[in-house]
């Protein structure tokens, strides 16, 4: 970003606050749409279970996603490297573990029926 | 750009900017650290929801409704929350601040009240944790996350005081970064805890 | 309130029984209760009186007052390293009597004759299991890394250095758990893994399991806020210049470790927490009935299990790359290729856990796929081994004593690493699942490897710390000790595995074991004997501290920042901040002249304040497990109300920092140099003797 003049210092605070709540009330409405679609889905039943748990896990990914993006200003560009790096390792890990476990014991339940 | 996760601040704002370089970053570090412990209690959860042992189950102990006005009332406090730190960087002026953050805390608090009535219901109906291992994977991993919001609110009332007493000083900043931080972080738990515990089990 | 109802509220379920002379009382005619009553009140007695005694000293050579401002409320990451490394010696003396009176019973165990009850037995090998792992090899590099990984990559402390002493004071008070168990028994007989069912409720009532959860969680929790702490420090105080891929290895691996430590101790906590649930609350996580699952349990505690022990071994491996190099006058081989197998442990350490179950009933399939990603860190393991062998290769070799323990490591260990692979074969490990064979795997991975790696540390940074060299002679006794007494007294387990002996075998009827388990036994006692020499070597090296002074602080002709400052460091480390052109840095200042210059940009230091918040959440983490454990719950909730009261008072502390003039370095700085600057160069042959001041002749001068 460049800088701004000092006259201009004042209005460019003003933009980056009005921004910055913008951003907020994005993610916001994001997000309540999203939580709208998920709780319909269920409330109203209009769906077998599969397509259910698949509109389900699809929603949580987006609202994740959008809370990330709009509260936390986490992006994929002009973000520094180190945060990005941690939660993608993260994910990684979290796919592992929790992945493995429950792949792991379903596996084991399997075999004992 | 954005030198760590959450809002940033701005130059305006030294030393506390460049100190949340290392803060808020190592405060994210810890919340990854964090996120590691509820995916397990995830992965426990999804493990053991066959493990009914004839007690009660999802259908006979959850209600959609309140499910969903705790969903709400977290994303609003959300919402109120990041006002908050918006008007401690950009407004700085006390009482607005204690506006948003007496919005969110009592948006907190009406999210512990309907989870506490949440958990009273099923008791009365027999969904004690005692009762299955289905329940006590519910049991450890949604009252885990009310114990972090119930945290999360004193640490808010901490910050308040200080206002109070030292104005919004570096610290304060560094504190209501770092709180605003843990707050997403724990909304975004709540998107796992409704789609897997409550509507995984429903839908 | 009755009396009887107050002492109950007041002392939980603790009674007269938990004493360890009880079993004498109650038996008073049976020899055996003798015995093992004696050997408990012993070993509470050594407990007792040990910290008696210390009191004393303290008190009689008023050393309270800078124990309390100099050690225990410091926040310098130097201080709280060398605290780490006290206590793993400390714990460590325990793990190893313990180590010889299992080896013992079971040299005298055929057809049931030993001597130590099953209960006692169970006992020894849980906390010796325990002890080694928590509180001995995690204090150990945890002390290594926070006394050298800032100084090495130019910092003035970690990010965090109260935190620091909150991790310190968290370990140390789940080591104070461990060791309190000796007074008011029993431990858990249930192993350092801690099984269910077995540790449920239901089969093992009393105080024992629960040590165990506490003394384990709480440095599962120190462990992790530890990891932030490090990861977080080598991201953001690195020096200006010093990039990544100009750090010294052992930084690397502090980093992977610190990764692993963020990611690898929640399930721990998870497994210890859930099975505290179960335990206290009646849950129903790993019971037999109620749809519990004991498989998760596993599951969970290997999660944490298998990136531990490279958590363990991580560290090693980066002491050993120092070692290699600075002994051997040559940069390191392979630096990349080093720090890519590094990297490539740390990520497969979370892909392989299962190969710790293999027997539990999954299908072959996924036996497969765990056995075969388990191989696949035998790949990157190798490339570091050809790696350090070619740092060696044409350089000059100095036999010192990290240089032995780093040989000893390269042959044991690559023995080890082959046993690894032969049981990373799923049919192979069905036949010597739970037999001494894996005992004699992981002790051969983590003595040789971990264990060697931080006693050569320690040997190679003591000088650094305190400012004289440690004794050769004692050194080298207790190096070839440690060598010897492994080969014997773990070469015969991997026989008695094939042979077929269980682990934690209390007695046996099998005559073909008992030749092994006796020769066993005697390495048993040389790895004492081994362990008395380094003792020897602390107290002559203190003794004749004059004369091993190194104050001009590089003994070793060292290649990393850490050398270039004073030893022991100013608390601030360096002067001014040094700018980092290359690898091996301190190496290049030698050769081009820079070094022992006098820096003309002085500026005042900002350093933290001392915090007693470490400590004291320490003590009410000790008082309040201690009250879980005896189920006294006033002590449980005072504690926690202490511990919220005593953060949230530190969060009102504003003046958290004090400023060092910029005069105040100089001076000292000046005096410290003009002091080194009218020393001798010291050649490297003269290493080892009285000659070495601390001020190296650079290898690669002394060749031109």
């Amino acid at each position: 970003m460049t800088r701004e003049a000092p006259e201009d210092e004042a209005g460019a605070r003003a933009a980056d606050a009005a921004h910055e709540r913008r951003s907020y009330m994005k993610g916001f409405l994001v997000s309540l749409v999203l939580t709208l679609i998920t709780f319909g889905v269920v409330a109203f039943d209009i769906a077998d279970r599969i397509t259910v748990l698949v509109t389900l896990g699809l929603t949580a990914l987006l609202q994740i996603a959008a809370q990330f993006r709009w509260f936390l200003h986490i992006r994929l560009r002009g973000q520094a490297r180190d945060d990005l790096q941690l939660i993608l390792f993260t994910a990684l890990i979290l796919g592992l573990m929790g992945g493995g476990t429950i792949f792991i014991l379903a596996n084991l339940d399997a075999r004992m029926h | 750009m954005s030198r760590h996760p959450g809002l940033n601040l701005d130059a305006s704002h030294a030393p506390a900017h460049d100190q949340a370089v290392t803060l808020v970053f190592g405060f994210w570090v810890f919340m990854m650290s964090d996120v590691i412990v509820f995916g397990l209690l995830f992965a426990t959860y999804v493990a053991m929801s066959d493990a009914l042992a004839g007690g009660p189950g999802p259908h006979d102990l959850f209600e959609l409704r309140t499910v969903f006005i705790e969903t709400l009332l977290l994303l609003i406090s959300s919402l109120t929350i990041g006002m908050a730190s918006l008007s401690m960087k950009h407004e700085r002026d006390d009482a607005r601040l204690f506006i948003w953050l007496g919005l969110t805390f009592g948006l907190g608090l009406a999210f512990l009240s309907y989870e506490l009535h949440d958990f009273a219901s099923m008791v009365e109906k027999g969904g004690v944790p005692s009762r299955s291992g289905w329940l006590s994977a519910f049991w450890a991993l949604v009252p885990l996350h009310a114990l972090h919001v119930s945290a999360a609110m004193l640490w808010l009332v901490v910050i308040a005081v200080q206002v109070l007493i030292f104005g919004q000083d570096s610290e304060v900043k560094l504190g209501l970064l770092r709180l605003t931080v843990l707050w997403h972080f724990l909304d975004i738990v709540w998107i796992g805890i409704f789609t897997i515990v409550y509507l995984g089990e429903l839908g | 309130m009755t009396l009887h109802q107050f002492l109950d509220t007041a002392f939980g379920r603790l009674g007269w029984d938990a004493l360890p002379f009880w079993e004498i009382v109650r038996h008073p005619h049976d020899g055996k209760a003798w015995l093992n009553g004696l050997i408990a009140s012993g070993a509470a007695s050594l407990v007792v009186f040990g910290a008696l005694a210390v009191v004393v000293m303290l008190t009689r050579r008023r050393w309270w007052r800078s124990l309390w401002s100099g050690w225990l409320t410091s926040v310098d990451h130097k201080k709280i390293g060398i605290m780490y490394v006290i206590l793993a010696l400390v714990m460590l003396a325990r793990g190893l009597v313990e180590a010889t009176f299992m080896r013992a019973h079971q040299a005298t165990a055929l057809n049931d004759t030993g001597f130590l009850t099953p209960e006692h037995f169970g006992e020894f090998f849980t906390t010796h299991g325990t002890i080694m792992i928590f509180f001995v090899a995690m204090p150990f590099l945890t002390g290594l890394i926070n006394y050298v990984m800032p100084l090495q990559i130019g910092a003035r402390d970690v990010s965090f250095p109260v935190l620091n002493s909150i991790s310190l004071g968290l370990t140390a008070a789940g080591a104070a758990l461990v060791m309190v168990s000796l007074v008011l028994m029993p431990f858990s007989t249930g192993g350092w893994s801690g099984y269910p069912p077995y540790t449920e409720r239901s089969f093992n009532p009393g105080a024992g399991p629960d040590y165990w959860i506490w003394a384990v969680t709480l440095s599962s929790l120190g462990s992790t806020l530890t990891g932030i702490n490090f990861s977080v420090t080598v991201y953001k105080e690195r020096a200006p210049g010093m990039h990544f891929f100009r750090m010294p290895l052992f930084c690397w691996t502090a980093l992977c470790t610190s990764i692993l430590m963020i990611f690898a101790m929640p399930p721990l906590t998870v497994a210890t927490a859930l099975l505290a649930l179960d335990r206290y609350a009646d849950f129903h996580f790993f019971t037999n009935d109620l749809g519990g699952n004991m498989m998760n349990y596993a599951n969970l505690f290997w999660l944490f299990g298998h990136p531990e022990v490279y958590i363990l071994i991580l560290p090693a491996f980066g002491v050993y790359s120092e070692v290699f190099t600075t002994f051997s006058g040559k940069t390191l081989y392979g630096y990349r290729a080093l720090v890519l197998a590094t990297m490539c442990i740390a990520v497969l350490s979370f892909g392989v856990w299962m190969h710790h179950f293999f027997t539990m009933g999954q299908s072959a399939e996924l036996n497969a796929v765990f056995g075969i990603s388990t191989m696949l860190i035998g790949i990157p393991t190798g490339v570091k081994i050809f790696d350090w062998m070619l740092t060696m290769y044409r350089g000059q070799v100095r036999l010192t004593v990290p240089m032995i323990y780093a040989l000893g490591f390269i042959m044991l260990f690559v023995i080890g690493g082959t046993t690894g692979i032969v049981l990373a074969n799923p049919s192979v490990d069905y036949q010597v699942h739970n037999t001494l064979f894996l005992v004699a795997h992981f002790h051969n991975m983590l003595i040789p490897g971990t264990l060697f790696g931080m006693l050569a540390g320690y040997t190679m940074w003591f000088p650094k710390a305190f400012g004289f060299r440690l004794d050769e002679i004692w050194g080298r006794r207790a190096a070839l000790g440690w060598i010897a007494g492994f080969v014997l007294a773990f070469f015969p387990l991997y026989g008695l595995g094939l042979l077929g002996m269980p682990r934690r075998l209390h007695a046996y009827v099998e005559p073909a074991y008992l030749p092994f388990t006796v020769v066993a036994l005697v390495g048993t006692l040389l790895i004492v004997a081994a362990f008395a020499c380094l003792c020897v070597q602390l107290w002559v090296s203190v003794r004749d501290r004059d004369h091993l002074s190194v104050r001009a602080g590089d003994p070793w002709d060292g290649r990393t920042l850490e050398w270039a400052t004073s030893a022991p460091p100013p608390e601030y480390n360096f002067p001014v901040v040094p700018t980092v052109e290359s690898k091996d840095p301190f190496t290049h200042e030698k050769l081009d002249g820079k070094a022992l210059q006098s820096p003309d940009d002085w500026q005042d230091i900002e350093m933290p304040r001392n915090a007693a918040l470490g400590l004291v959440l320490g003590l009410v983490g000790f008082l309040g497990c201690f009250g879980l454990v005896w189920y006294m719950w006033w002590l449980v909730v005072l504690a926690a109300l202490a511990g919220l009261g005593a953060v949230i008072a530190r969060s009102f502390t504003r003046n958290t920092t004090k400023t060092i003039s910029a005069d105040e370095v100089r001076a000292q700085y000046m005096e410290w140099l003009e002091n080194v600057r009218a020393l001798p160069l010291t050649v490297r042959s003269q290493e080892s003797s009285r000659a070495n001041n601390g001020r190296a002749m650079p290898v690669m001068k002394e060749q031109q």
